[in-house]
């Protein structure tokens, strides 16, 4: 009979952080180590990027349209329209295109890395490349966690320049605004702030949705049971993480701005 | 034969997984050029061991050494480097599945050996592809090969490094009699073409009997007898291994 420390629950919780970090603390110690895997990395960039591109398109352009469409009104109370493509460009930049992109990756990236490495771990095609003196961290991890790191900003910059088209034609439509006005705008509001910190936060975004799915899919076990699962996994704990980061960024950068 | 040359020598192997007890004291000599049959039930930890040998598992307790180095004391380069003298065919062949055959074939010989042209590394996936029957596989995904098909990519793969040592775990299972012979025939032909020393797991007495010069039984942790197919089965007196014997070639 073994014994826990506190009970088998809560020590297994625990057992998980240090694993969960011991993973992470690795990643930091094989990511400047040679070999590199540069054509892996540049692999994994097209796939997360390209692949994402079609669903980002289209929810950035709808999220554009539709919270144009949702402020109309409160401002029109206050025969405020004309401040419609300031108040957009602030949310989108600030916060709606870094969250929504960061989302819809974690659901779309994080959970194929999560399911792609449980499955490469069920088949044993790890233990293979570990057998034939590859190192299966940098191949599978390193290069999925620089890849989503470097891709998230990328495409929270997309996502942003296609909500604002969404909103741009929205307002063309109502308010008959051109779209040298609407961006003229736009880019009055918009500081450098503003663009620095939705970068640095959408890195984080990136490295936590890496980061969690290739940990999911590494450690998971349960044959094709936890396939499923370390997809699943992947999806929830990325998005937790992400809402946590978004709010612990919102503090950080508002000590910024109050100066 | 115990003049010959001893190449994995396990002394006093333990392991565990939690309270389950998998190897106790097993205690093994692999000699160069031969092949050797470990068979036994469904868990009793015979892919364990094999896998012990490549440094994937680690043993609680006792020795394992491989072309004369203790595994466990090496570092991960030393360990690296006698893993490239080592193949490893897998149960379910671990063909990497986002990669097609040729690809496969690469990723072993890419990393590990320095300065090779294209055309090399073409020639000597080709030959081996040729060596194990199928050349016309090259640009094919694995999801589109036979599980025979994919048995002998495997083996391919792992020849690429020219191993001195090849461990085959349950190279048979799951196959139809016919692609059985034929693998157990390709085990041979690696071996007479290639001078490997071998370790076949497995629970099918076919292919240990066609493949192997010793058998060895690995039973509730240790081996408990080793020998010619010969002096092991046909005429053995302990139950356990009669009853193996008789469900592989009576009873089916």
């Amino acid at each position: 009979m073994r014994k826990h420390i506190f009970s088998k629950k809560i020590d297994a919780f625990f057992k998980g952080l240090a694993d969960a970090w011991n993973f992470v603390r690795r990643f930091f110690q094989e990511v400047f180590v040679p070999p590199y895997e540069f054509k892996e990395v540049i692999h994994q960039c097209y796939r997360i990027g390209v692949e994402s591109l079609p669903l980002i398109s289209l929810t950035g352009f709808i999220v554009g349209i539709v919270f144009t469409n949702q402020s109309r009104p409160s401002l029109s109370e206050f025969g405020a329209t004309s401040w419609l493509p300031s108040l957009i460009a602030i949310a989108i930049v600030r916060a709606m295109g870094p969250l929504v992109t960061a989302l819809i990756a974690a659901g779309k990236v994080g959970s194929g890395i999560g399911a792609e490495i449980a499955s490469m771990k069920v088949t044993e095609q790890i233990d293979a490349m570990e057998v034939s003196a590859t190192n299966p961290y940098k191949f599978l991890v390193v290069s999925r966690v620089l890849a989503t790191t470097f891709m998230i900003p990328v495409l929270v910059m997309y996502t942003d320049f296609v909500a604002l088209m969404g909103a741009f034609i929205n307002v063309n439509a109502n308010e008959l605004v051109s779209i040298s006005t609407f961006f003229a705008q736009v880019f009055s509001s918009v500081t450098f702030l503003d663009i620095f910190s939705s970068i640095i936060k959408s890195l984080f975004f990136g490295f936590t949705i890496g980061m969690v799915g290739c940990y999911k899919g590494y450690t998971s076990s349960k044959g094709t049971e936890g396939v499923g699962r370390a997809a699943n996994a992947a999806v929830v704990i990325s998005m937790f993480l992400i809402f946590i980061e978004e709010l612990l960024s919102l503090q950080i950068i508002n000590l910024f701005r109050i100066k | 034969m115990d003049n010959r040359e001893k190449v994995v020598v396990a002394r006093n192997l333990f392991k565990a997984f939690g309270d389950l007890e998998v190897l106790k004291g097993v205690n093994l000599d692999l000699y160069r050029e031969e092949n050797l049959v470990v068979l036994g039930r469904s868990g009793t930890g015979k892919s364990v061991l094999i896998k012990i040998m490549v440094g994937l598992l680690k043993q609680d307790s006792g020795s394992m050494q491989v072309l004369g180095k203790e595994i466990t004391r090496l570092g991960i380069q030393e360990l690296n480097s006698l893993r490239l003298k080592i193949g490893f065919s897998f149960q379910n062949s671990a063909l990497y599945d986002s990669m097609t055959v040729r690809e496969n074939m690469e990723f072993p010989l890419v990393r590990n050996v320095k300065n090779l042209t294209k055309k090399e590394i073409n020639l000597r996936i080709e030959e081996l592809l040729d060596a194990v029957g199928l050349p016309q596989t090259i640009n094919q995904m694995p999801s589109e090969l036979s599980g025979g098909q994919k048995k002998r990519i495997g083996v391919a793969r792992t020849l690429v490094l020219n191993p001195e040592i090849m461990l085959y775990d349950e190279p048979t299972a799951g196959l139809d009699p016919i692609t059985c012979v034929e693998i157990n025939n390709l085990i041979n032909e690696v071996r007479e073409r290639y001078k490997t020393t071998s370790i076949v797991i497995t629970h099918d007495l076919s292919c240990a009997k066609q493949t192997g010069d010793r058998m060895a039984v690995l039973l509730e942790g240790q081996f408990n007898a080793i020998g010619s197919f010969e002096e092991v089965f046909p005429h053995a007196t302990d139950e356990r291994i009669k009853s193996f014997y008789d469900y592989n070639f009576i009873n089916s």
